[in-house]
């Protein structure tokens, strides 16, 4: 329950909202119980039931459908198409830190920050992110679950990967990690 | 048959399909060769497999209680009607 609940609650954004697509995911299952056919599939049948509840929910509120490939500007998955990599840039030169950089990050990284950069990147973004990197669905699957071909799967999550690294960089270099490069060493007291 | 081992250069630019496992088995297999014999390359792979495993952490929440006591009247609501039904 409390991994159905916190799906729900990194889809929604929403308290109130997750409580309401965990209920009608657990509803849906249940009066469609007799689908199932290896009951060992229960746990993943319950989550994709839980994923198409939300999907459906967002579409019926945005009123038109929002995973679709030509729903938002072309600026969401074709423009910009930068790789931002948190690693590359842990390990490059005038760091502040030294050592094991990367160890370092991982461990300074609260959930709480990791959390906020997650919940705040846009929907399309953070689902496709939710559903491969943490559900494990193949892209096939999240393309056909959300209506939106393979590749722009893959295009949403490598943006989605780039903002949220991203965005894990910013705050840590707002809290020292600061690149110190040899031009500002002056500047600094 | 010798294969051809994969450069690091080609290893990264594949590191989130392997990792999603989204490659065929033999590519798979050639990148994992690769992982265990190349420091950096594996470093690489290890981080954001480690980010990857502290984001699926943020969907274990305790869910409230009020759910609990919604979800189980729901379910006792099924029961009533099987119940009723035969
Ligand atoms: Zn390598």
């Amino acid at each position: 329950m409390d991994r159905l609940y916190g799906t729900a609650l990194r889809l929604t954004r929403n308290p109130d909202d997750a409580e309401d697509i965990v209920a009608e995911a657990i509803e849906k299952a249940w009066s469609k119980l007799d689908e199932l056919r290896d009951p060992d599939c229960f746990q993943g049948w319950l989550f994709h039931i839980l994923n198409n509840t939300f999907i459906s929910e967002w579409r019926r509120r945005q009123s038109r459908p929002p995973f679709s490939s030509d729903d938002d500007a072309p600026t969401l998955d074709e423009c910009d198409s930068e790789d931002f990599s948190l690693f590359r840039q842990l390990h490059q030169p005038f760091l502040l830190w030294w050592g094991n950089t990367e160890e370092r990050f991982l461990n300074e990284l609260l959930q709480e920050e990791l959390q906020l950069a997650l919940d705040a990147l846009p929907d399309p973004f953070r689902v496709v992110l939710i559903v491969v990197e943490v559900q494990g669905y193949s892209y096939a699957e999240t393309a056909e679950m959300l209506g939106i071909p393979v590749g722009t799967v893959r295009s949403r999550l490598n943006r989605g990967r780039s903002l949220l690294q991203k965005s894990l960089w910013q705050q840590a270099s707002d809290a020292g990690i600061a690149v110190n490069r040899p031009g500002n060493e002056g500047a600094s007291p | 048959m010798t294969r051809r081992t994969l450069t690091c250069e080609e290893v990264i630019e594949q590191l989130f399909d392997y990792l999603d496992q989204e490659l065929d088995d033999q590519r798979q297999a050639d990148i994992e060769q690769h992982l265990a014999k190349c420091r950096d390359c594996f470093s690489r792979a290890e981080f954001e497999r480690r980010l990857r495993d502290r984001m699926e952490a943020l969907t274990q929440v305790p869910a409230p209680h009020r759910l609990h006591r919604r979800i189980r009247s729901l379910l006792d609501q099924f029961d009533d009607e099987s119940n009723s039904t035969t």
